[in-house]
């Protein structure tokens, strides 16, 4: 069976078992809002799903029954039995439908007209004529499916459950064997053993071995219908209480712990006939720890499985082209974490695709690309997991929750006036909340956020909302790793012990006065250099008011400083000792501490002590450094700076002629070659050799060189295209890395200037004039260097390698500030990032985004929609300068004409400054 | 005495005290004052613990510990009630109470008996009591010879309010 189809029949079957309960419930209290809500949502639930799943009979009926619900939420309709029965009828043909479906994979044919009639109409409050002649609703498949505590069930691999249970020695003999006992035979098969098929009674099988009891369970059930195939999947999977594994996770804490104890023991006696059975019992226990931690943890990935298929589904429905990326889909969590989190994650994606992605035409209108991209992405962070999902679409719409705040009574006009944006949007969080205008089968219900916020709260996480209109918008959820598994470092401050999550470390440094780092002292704040940097330090001892030790005088004689990272701040946390790594299981503190910013948990070690863990984050920020403005600013600074660095680069050292060594960005050498000087020839007056199946011109680089006949002869191969060009050169010295700045223009042609490299004065030679030496038409004719300004900077932006390293030097020869790139998306984020230029030249044809769709995204709003855009090309008929020009490119420059190219560059500036 | 203020009615894990009759409570004393807790929210009785210290917690938060597994936050009931620390060389006991499935171990001088006492011995705080005490206590038993404070565990471990004070 399909899986998707295989755990929408569990989860509907629990669903559905629940709701049995429930409703019966609200029968009895009318009046409480709370479990009409529950009911409503898990009637939405199923609705959605059979939605997703192409189940139109049964969506009909989830939908019409979910209309009726909402109108006793609304207040519209009073809660009567009649009602209530109507609505438990349609769930029972629900079951009817979900029966089928399980044994064939297909809904029956037909359809639940009369049901859904009724159901409409006493959605309109006309029940008493409808319910008069009930039609016999389809016969339920069981009458009785057992109450299962399925929000508190986990599933866990069969294989797992087993290779943990064989690990545990058997049930004599050893300490292990109430470990055993009690974990599984004393609980009731009936109660834990939950096969995915509810319906069938399970059969109290007091078995050791899981896999018969789910067997016998399924046979005992009366369904033989569904047996072989049920049967399949209870192979695979189990439902266990997670209390359940809670428990055995401690009983193994607790074992663990006996065994340190008897291995400490045993390595006090020289000689002991226990030596090897411990050594056993070790191995196992070891096993049994990894196997039931297995237990627990699962990548998020599991979680997102199912929504790739709903955002396929998603689009075709609603008519959009949306992009689902994924990242970090590896990054643990906690079983039960994960449970919890994917329905509000699932939630949060279908929102997003359905409300914050525009449709196709309006994105285009919009200027941007037709696909709209949700962007799932999950990581750890600093003791937090952390989930974002992410949308490039219209982002919200602050009027419209402004107006629904204002409609629904949740605030009034004046607080409004007084709100921040961000305000305003968290009341998207609220209850009954939903700006959708349609009440799509999708969404648009109003149950929907405030659901994820309290889903998440509930394991203590948080929900953080950004929005840019017109950008999209960005939910973070942030959880902490509770319960989750970590490893630590332990460390001793003032006779204290504390665990540092290993995440947030970045090396240690002990630093004591005969050591090569000492802490020096800045108006009393310590600080470490540290390769050249000053590494600000925090006290644990002061920062966690810790009194000294009695006897012990505080000195700075030996420190070891754990240097730690939260985000883009580094800092080192000084301790007095370091012990080693532990795996640890993070519990939350009590909830009277957990106003301490400094902890993120607690835990119980090896040696049975209760140990404090330290919050990176908490501390970062008590110690004041880190507003998250500054931290964003400093980032995007950084960046900037990251790029201009960058430019450095790689230059090919030769000697040629007389006088200096000379330099070519290497770059645009295509090969070094050694020629055999026989094998060169002669061509209208050009030394050329056959070089791959063709003629390559050779150019001495003084016209007076003249060529010997024999010997080899080192050339530097510069190629574009199928054109390729041979420079003699007398020596390859090295490759450097350096900065390319021309320092003196130089008169001589062939020559770029003189610059610094390698501590020596070097020619940069002009590559360019050597290709036209041998080709005349490479770029058109060569020219004089002339007179320009030394300021302007100029953005390039070209896929080709070769032009860009061509270009940046014959621009920063013409004194430009060269930046070049190599797509239009590195363009586009620099502008982002907040760099100016001048005047920006563009290649057209760049995979990816083309010239014209860049000038077009710059154009239309963007902080550089006044910059003058020069495109570059190799066509240059007059229908491409006309494109150009459309797309808004200010001038239009044949690729190989570099005078034009400089010669369109001051006269755009100049324009420019002149219109200024 | 009012009528209502017989029994000290309060939920314990969803069981209704039943009024009428005795009540069961843990004796302990605390600077030579007798005080109980309803027998049913007592979980453990502890001799002396090793308690790993809270760096920046509440003072009268003594430190937590490990009980099978579990970590408890310890309670040092006499800062709690305003009385001087207790002295180190005297180890205490705790009594380990449940709080919304969260475990605290009260620190206390020592465990006594559990007392069967009739609801006719009981008898609301009197007026005068010490604001902290009458703020933690549900009322006063009259016992043979002394008093006994009833402790009330979910307003002793309320340390918001106290902080507000």
């Amino acid at each position: 069976m399909d899986d998707l189809l295989s755990e929408f029949l569990t989860e509907t079957n629990e669903n559905l078992s629940v709701l049995d309960v429930e409703l019966v419930r609200l029968e009895q209290n009318p009046n409480n809002p709370e479990l009409l809500s529950n009911i409503f949502r898990l009637v939405h639930t199923i609705k959605g799903t059979c939605g997703f799943l192409g189940l139109p009979r049964l969506e009909k009926v989830a939908h019409a029954s979910e209309n009726v619900l909402g109108k006793f939420r609304d207040g519209e309709l009073t809660i009567n039995p009649e009602a209530v029965s109507l609505i438990l009828q349609a769930l029972d043909a629900i079951k009817g439908l979900l029966a089928v479906l399980e044994a064939t994979e297909a809904e029956p044919p037909g359809d639940d007209l009369p049901l859904i009639e009724r159901l409409n109409a006493c959605a309109e409050g006309k029940l008493a004529a409808a319910s008069a002649a009930p039609p016999p609703p389809p016969p339920p498949p069981e009458p009785v499916a057992p109450a299962v505590a399925a929000a508190d069930a986990d599933r866990v691999s069969l294989e797992e459950l087993e290779a943990a249970w064989n690990a545990a020695p058997g049930p004599s003999g050893t300490a292990l064997t109430p470990v055993a006992a009690e974990s599984a035979p004393a609980d009731d098969p009936a109660q834990d053993l939950v096969v995915p098929e509810p319906e069938t009674a399970p059969a109290a099988a007091p078995s050791r071995m899981p896999v018969p009891a789910a067997a016998q369970a399924n046979g005992g059930g009366d369904d033989v219908r569904d047996q072989p195939k049920e049967s399949a999947v209870a192979a695979q999977t189990i439902r266990v209480n997670v209390d359940l594994l809670e428990n055995l996770m401690t009983m193994v804490s607790e074992l663990v712990l006996t065994r340190n104890q008897l291995l400490q023991i045993l390595r006090s006696q020289k000689e002991s006939e226990f030596a090897a059975p411990l050594q056993r019992l070790n191995h196992v226990t070891s096993e049994l720890q990894e196997g039931v931690m297995k237990t627990r943890m699962q990548p998020i990935g599991n979680a997102w499985a199912k929504l790739p298929r709903l955002v396929r589904d998603l689009a075709h429905e609603l008519g959009k082209k949306i992009d689902l990326q994924m990242l970090g889909a590896d990054t643990e969590l906690d079983r039960q974490v994960l449970e919890l989190i994917k329905d509000p994650l699932t939630h949060m994606v279908r929102n997003s695709a359905d409300h914050g992605l525009e449709t196709p035409a309006e994105r285009l209108k919009a200027g941007k690309s037709e696909t709209g991209r949700v962007t799932l992405n999950a990581y750890h962070e600093g003791g937090h997991i952390i989930i974002e999902i992410q949308d490039d679409g219209k982002g919200l719409a602050i009027d419209k929750i402004k107006a629904k705040a204002l409609q629904n009574g949740i605030t009034t006009e004046a607080e409004l006036a007084a709100m921040s944006d961000q305000q305003i949007i968290q009341f998207i969080m609220k209850p009954g909340f939903s700006t959708a205008t349609k009440v799509t089968s999708v969404s648009g219900r109003g149950v929907g956020m405030d659901v994820v916020k309290t889903n998440i709260e509930k394991i203590g996480g948080t929900v953080e909302i950004k929005s840019q209109q017109g950008r999209g918008s960005t939910f973070v959820i942030k959880i902490p790793l509770t319960l989750a598994i970590v490893s630590a470092l332990i460390v001793e401050c003032a006779g204290e012990r504390f665990a540092i999550p290993q995440i947030s470390v970045v090396e240690l440094v002990r630093a004591a006065a005969d050591s090569e780092h000492t802490i020096e002292r800045l108006k009393g704040t310590p600080v470490l250099r540290l390769r050249n940097r000053l590494l600000p330090l925090v006290s644990l001892q002061e920062l966690l008011r810790l009194e000294d030790e009695e006897g012990k005088t505080k000195t700075d004689d030996e420190t070891f400083i754990v240097v730690t990272q939260v985000g883009t701040y580094t800092f080192g946390i000084m301790v007095d000792r370091v012990f080693d790594t532990e795996e640890i299981v993070v519990k939350p503190v009590a909830p009277i501490l957990r106003h301490i910013e400094m902890f993120s948990g607690n835990t119980i070690l090896g040696d049975g002590s209760v140990i404090m863990i330290l919050d990176p984050n908490g501390i970062a920020s008590a110690t004041g450094e880190m507003a998250m403005g500054s931290e964003a600013v400093t980032k995007e600074a950084m960046a900037v700076q990251a790029s201009r660095n960058e430019d450095k680069m790689a230059l090919l050292l030769f000697r040629a002629g007389a006088g200096a060594p000379k330099a070519v960005p290497l770059s645009l050498v295509a090969r070094l070659e050694d020629v055999d000087l026989t094998a060169v020839e002669m061509s209208n007056g050009l030394p050329v050799v056959q070089y791959r199946g063709k003629l390559m011109p050779l150019v001495p680089i003084d016209p007076a060189f003249i060529l010997g006949n024999e010997g080899r002869q080192p050339v530097l191969v510069f190629a574009d295209g199928d054109r390729s060009m041979g420079l003699i050169v007398d020596e390859i010295v090295d490759i450097v890395e350096e900065k390319l700045v021309v320092q003196l223009t130089a008169e001589r042609p062939g020559l770029m200037g003189s610059a610094i490299i390698a501590g020596k004065a070097t020619e940069v030679i002009d590559a360019g004039f050597f290709l036209t030496q041998a080709y005349k038409d490479w770029f058109g004719s060569s020219s004089d260097a002339f007179e320009e300004e030394k300021t302007q900077r100029v953005l390039l932006v070209d896929d080709s390698p070769f032009f860009r390293n061509l270009l940046t030097p014959l621009l920063s020869v013409a004194g430009y500030d060269v930046t070049a790139v190599e797509n239009a998306t590195d363009a586009l984020a620099l502008c982002e990032a907040g760099e100016t230029f001048d005047v920006i030249v563009s290649d057209i044809e760049m995979p990816g985004m083309s010239g014209f769709d860049f000038a077009q995204a710059i154009r239309r709003g963007s902080r550089w929609q006044d910059v003058p855009l020069v495109a570059l090309s190799s066509h240059a008929t007059p229908r491409d300068l006309d494109r150009g020009r459309q797309a808004g490119f200010t001038d239009y420059v044949a690729k190989f004409d570099r005078d034009a190219l400089l010669y369109t560059l001051q006269q755009t500036l100049s324009e420019q400054k002149g219109a200024a | 005495m009012s009528p209502n203020a017989k029994v000290p009615a309060k939920k314990t894990r969803g069981e209704e005290v039943v009024s009428g009759g005795n009540q069961d409570y843990v004796t302990m004393t605390i600077a030579d004052q007798l005080f109980g807790i309803p027998v049913l929210q007592v979980q453990d009785v502890l001799g002396h613990q090793k308690i790993t210290r809270i760096p920046l917690a509440p003072p009268e938060v003594a430190g937590s510990l490990n009980l099978r597994g579990r970590i408890v936050t310890a309670i040092d009931v006499r800062l709690r009630l305003n009385l001087p620390g207790r002295l180190r060389n005297k180890p205490g006991m705790s009594i380990v109470v449940d709080l919304r499935g969260e475990l605290y171990s009260l620190m206390v001088d020592s465990v006594g008996e559990v007392l069967s006492l009739s609801n006719d011995d009981f008898e609301r705080n009197p007026a005068t009591l010490d604001p902290r005490w009458r703020e933690v206590s549900t009322g006063i038993y009259r016992l043979n010879g002394q008093l006994m404070v009833v402790l009330d565990v979910p307003r002793l471990l309320n340390f918001t309010t106290m902080e507000a004070a």
